[in-house]
């Protein structure tokens, strides 16, 4: 018989005697401990975090040793001495309690948030932050505006019908550039599809945004998918996929192959709140804390996805308290807060290429545009509230009153910015417009890395009937 | 009856192939030829990358070129197992996912051994949840690796098929070929023992139609080798199809490297009646057939089609050409299955040469009973074979 269950049995026997005694003695287990996140519990490796090759051992526990993992290795707080109060299971040891208590759904107090500015853009007392320089400061900043106008503008051309579809990052400007300064180029993004705000900061240019938004020859995914659907290979930025939430597993793989060629480099990605239901949320996250994946899992919570709050999306606490469940650090921050988004994401790529685990960061924000060119948000939520959040929670007004009480920013120099950006991009759609579609070729090449023959069958059988019927074919699609 | 010299002629350059540079390579699959035959087969060596041609030992082959060693014996399973080892040797960006592959070695211990060899990090074994490392293997193919993903069964990657279908398949496409997806997606399928139902699964029906994919089924420890290489160091999403019934089988293997050419399917038996159409374990079932088919007179031209997408209509349409008879005989189920796709491709390209309607043999449409007498019947049986072929040859 193993010999846990030896002990086990001959420590119920003794128990139950106690019991009979002297019930007090077991008061002091009656209440769950709180879930502290503040404090992290240190964790005992198996293998030291040295310098070099020892950062990128893998996990240090092994099913087939017996031994019970780190984290039920820490000692339990109330020093229990002899093991006589503990019980012992696949898993490690745990301390056992004769009340029934049931852990409650949720906690008396929400998760705190952190930020650092105040709604009138000046840093909150005591608040810790990353410092940025003026420079850094300036460019965030611009490239919020940016962001802000080519949303603007990008929309008010589909409802022009000059493009098919699009959507905004309104109100989440923040997240998009803060997030994304604070990673390096090397880090690989796996975008959702609101954040266009990342590829920009990391250069993607307004003419090639267009280009994509238009699917013309000069796109870069060749006309095949649907406006804001972009994606680099040479800025790291994963070409967005429409399903809600694969790019969450996707980002594990990307992050085992950095650790594979131990890479000084993270993978991020980003979701909604409507994206931690979906199934590979769960499994993403588990995964990348089995496997000390160096994944940061940065959570946009807007608010709504589509016309679901998030009240109905979820129970729980938000998003930040699922990262205890799966064994991860998380925090929860104020998306609209630039600064917080930027230090927070600056700490977070730290621990986990340092350390070699994975981070959930939540972003509290709001979606002020309707999900989509095809969605209209009055239909389910206030007018007012939709104004409230985008005139006194706008995230790019709270930065500049920052960055222009620093004296690094002007009026003139605002309504310079806005004008030469809007002028750069009303040119770059105008060219982007005209640009001619991709050829024919293109709608056969890249489902494999060469065209088998069935694809060439069946492209000639398709050109053979362009030839026989010109008239009902665009005459401007070149064959 | 095969002449003893009749050798099936391989598939000349000029037949464009998925992954290859028409015009470059040497010839072509190597073709095995096995116990019911007559004919000889001489095997060459195919695919892009093998440096020399591979000789296949086989016994009953006197047309067979020299051979520099005699082989050696392995069963099915080992011989997946060697690929993958020989593959993760040479390239450092070739790691496994799946559940259990690590120390335990494998459902069926195709991956036995890999983890002590390759480290934990290669060999990765993962929770259960297969949609998520299907995903996590498309995430780390885009990133440059090439990771080899394992379904503990086949019909466990229908929880994968998001990925398969909206991901795997697409994103070379929809990134403009900014990123590919070189990953290689295996597992046992196919009616087995008694596994019951969601057990014995085809899902070569469910993922044909998903663009970007190819799709091959080993059968024979031979060509599972030559196909999992040949699978790894293709840079399109592979789904190698294994069947749970043929891990132990045994045959010699060459000692030399050999990579089989995916897209080609193998002649298994030369003849000249009737093309019998065939893959995986119904290849058993149909040699069997054969045997008898033979006795009676028939002489059947069997060919194992191994690429079930896209499908070799060069070796399909010659074989076609010669007999004008077609048998398809498949495990799949009636509907939707590999042969109602390869009957609707013979007939579009093949129509004048048919002499008489393409039968196809399939399983009925009903989930695999767990009883074994009622688990038989909804397999194609030898007898059935027989009696389809003399109806055809009428």
């Amino acid at each position: 018989m193993a010999p846990w269950l030896v002990r086990t049995s001959s420590q119920l026997v003794r128990r139950a005697a106690r019991r009979l005694l002297s019930p007090s003695q077991h008061r002091r287990h009656r209440a769950p401990a709180p879930w502290k996140l503040c404090s992290v519990p240190p964790v005992p490796r198996t293998t030291s975090p040295a310098a070099g090759g020892g950062l990128w051992e893998f996990c240090s526990v092994r099913r087939f040793t017996g031994d019970s993992s780190p984290a039920a290795a820490s000692t339990a707080e109330d020093g229990l001495a002899g093991g006589e109060l503990e019980l012992d299971f696949p898993g490690g040891k745990v301390s056992f309690v004769a009340e029934m208590n049931f852990l409650p759904e949720s906690q008396k107090e929400r998760i705190n948030c952190y930020r650092v500015l105040d709604d009138d853009g000046r840093t909150v007392s005591g608040s810790k932050f990353q410092e940025v320089s003026k420079e850094m400061a300036l460019k965030m900043y611009s490239e919020m505006v940016t962001l802000q106008i080519m949303d603007t503008i990008f929309y008010e051309a589909q409802r022009q019908g000059r493009i098919s579809f699009y959507l905004t990052s309104h109100g989440e400007e923040a997240i998009n550039i803060a997030s994304a300064a604070a990673l390096s180029i090397d880090d690989i993004v796996l975008p959702q599809y609101r954040e266009p705000g990342v590829l920009l900061w990391r250069g993607f240019t307004l003419q090639e945004f267009a280009n994509q938004c238009f699917g013309n020859s000069l796109d870069y995914g060749k006309g095949r998918q649907m406006p804001i659907h972009y994606g680099s290979n040479r800025l790291n930025y994963f070409t967005v996929s429409s399903p809600i939430a694969t790019q969450l597993p996707h980002a594990v793989g990307a992050a085992y192959s950095l650790k594979m060629d131990k890479k000084e480099a993270c993978a991020i990605t980003y979701f909604g709140d409507g994206g931690t239901s979906e199934g590979d949320f769960h499994a993403a996250l588990n995964f990348a804390a089995v496997m000390e994946a160096p994944v940061i899992f940065f959570c946009r919570n807007n608010g709504w996805a589509i016309s679901t709050p998030t009240a109905e999306q979820f129970r729980s606490d938000g998003a930040v308290v699922r990262g205890q469940a799966y064994g991860m650090r998380s925090i929860r921050v104020d998306g609209n807060d630039a600064l917080a988004v930027y230090s927070a994401v600056h700490i977070a790529r730290e621990m986990a290429i340092t350390e070699g685990r994975p981070i959930l960061v939540e972003a509290l924000t709001y979606r002020v545009g309707h999900h989509s060119t095809s969605d209209d948000s009055t239909k389910y939520r206030p007018v007012d509230e939709i104004e409230h959040w985008r005139t006194a929670r706008d995230p790019i007004s709270r930065y500049r009153k920052w960055v222009q009480g620093n004296g690094w920013w002007s009026d003139s120099d605002e309504s310079e910015l806005r004008n030469s950006v809007r002028q750069e991009l009303l040119q770059a759609i105008q060219v982007a417009e005209r640009m001619p579609k991709p050829p024919l070729t293109e709608l056969f090449t890249d489902v494999y890395d060469e065209i088998p023959s069935n694809l060439r069958e069946q492209e000639r059988l398709l050109r053979d009937a362009i030839k026989k019927h010109p008239a009902d074919y665009p005459a401007d699609v070149r064959v | 009856m095969a002449a003893a010299s009749s050798l099936h002629v391989a598939a000349p350059v000029a037949t464009p192939r998925v992954g290859s540079s028409a015009g470059n390579r040497s010839a072509s699959a190597a073709r095995g030829v096995r116990v019911a035959a007559a004919g000889s087969g001489a095997a060459r060596a195919g695919g892009r990358l093998v440096a020399r041609a591979a000789v296949a030992a086989k016994e009953n082959s006197p047309a067979s070129a020299a051979s520099k060693s005699d082989g050696h014996e392995v069963l099915l399973f080992e011989a997946l197992r060697e690929a993958l080892i020989e593959e993760m040797k040479v390239d450092p960006t070739v790691c496994v996912f799946g559940e259990d592959v690590g120390h335990y070695g494998g459902s069926y211990k195709v991956t036995k051994g890999l983890a002590e060899m390759f480290g934990d990090l290669r060999v990765l074994d993962t929770p259960i949840a297969e949609n998520s490392f299907t995903g996590m293997g498309v995430g780390a193919a885009m990133k440059g690796l090439r990771p080899v993903i394992e379904g503990m069964n086949m019909g466990f990657l229908l929880l994968a098929y998001n990925q398969i279908s909206n991901n795997c398949g697409m994103l070379h496409y929809t990134s403009g070929g900014q990123f590919k997806i070189p990953v290689v997606i295996r597992g046992p399928g196919g009616v087995g023992r008694q596994l019951g139902a969601e057990h014995s699964q085809r899902l070569e029906s469910y993922f044909q139609s998903i663009p970007g994919l190819q799709m091959v089924a080993c059968s024979t420890p031979y060509n599972a080798k030559g196909l999992m290489k040949a699978a790894i160091r293709s840079e399109n999403p592979v789904v190698l199809f294994e069947h749970v019934l043929l891990y132990n089988l045994k045959e010699k293997i060459p000692d030399e490297e050999y990579v089989l050419c995916l897209e080609e399917a193998e002649m298994v038996r030369p003849g000249e009646h009737v093309t019998i159409l065939t893959y995986s374990r119904m290849r058993y079932h149909v040699m069997q057939a054969a045997k008898t088919l033979v006795n009676k007179g028939y002489d059947p031209e069997v060919i194992d089609i191994r690429s079930l997408k896209p499908f070799d209509l060069h070796t399909i349409g010659n074989s076609i050409k010669k007999t004008h008879r077609v048998l398809i005989v498949e495990e799949c189920m009636r509907t939707g299955g590999i042969g109602a796709s390869l009957r609707s491709a013979i007939i579009d390209n093949f129509w004048d040469y048919l002499d008489a309607p393409i039968m196809c043999l399939s399983s009925q449409d009903v989930p695999t009973p767990y009883a074994a007498t009622l688990e038989d019947a909804t397999v194609v049986q030898p007898a059935q074979i027989v009696a389809a072929v003399e109806q055809i040859c009428r």
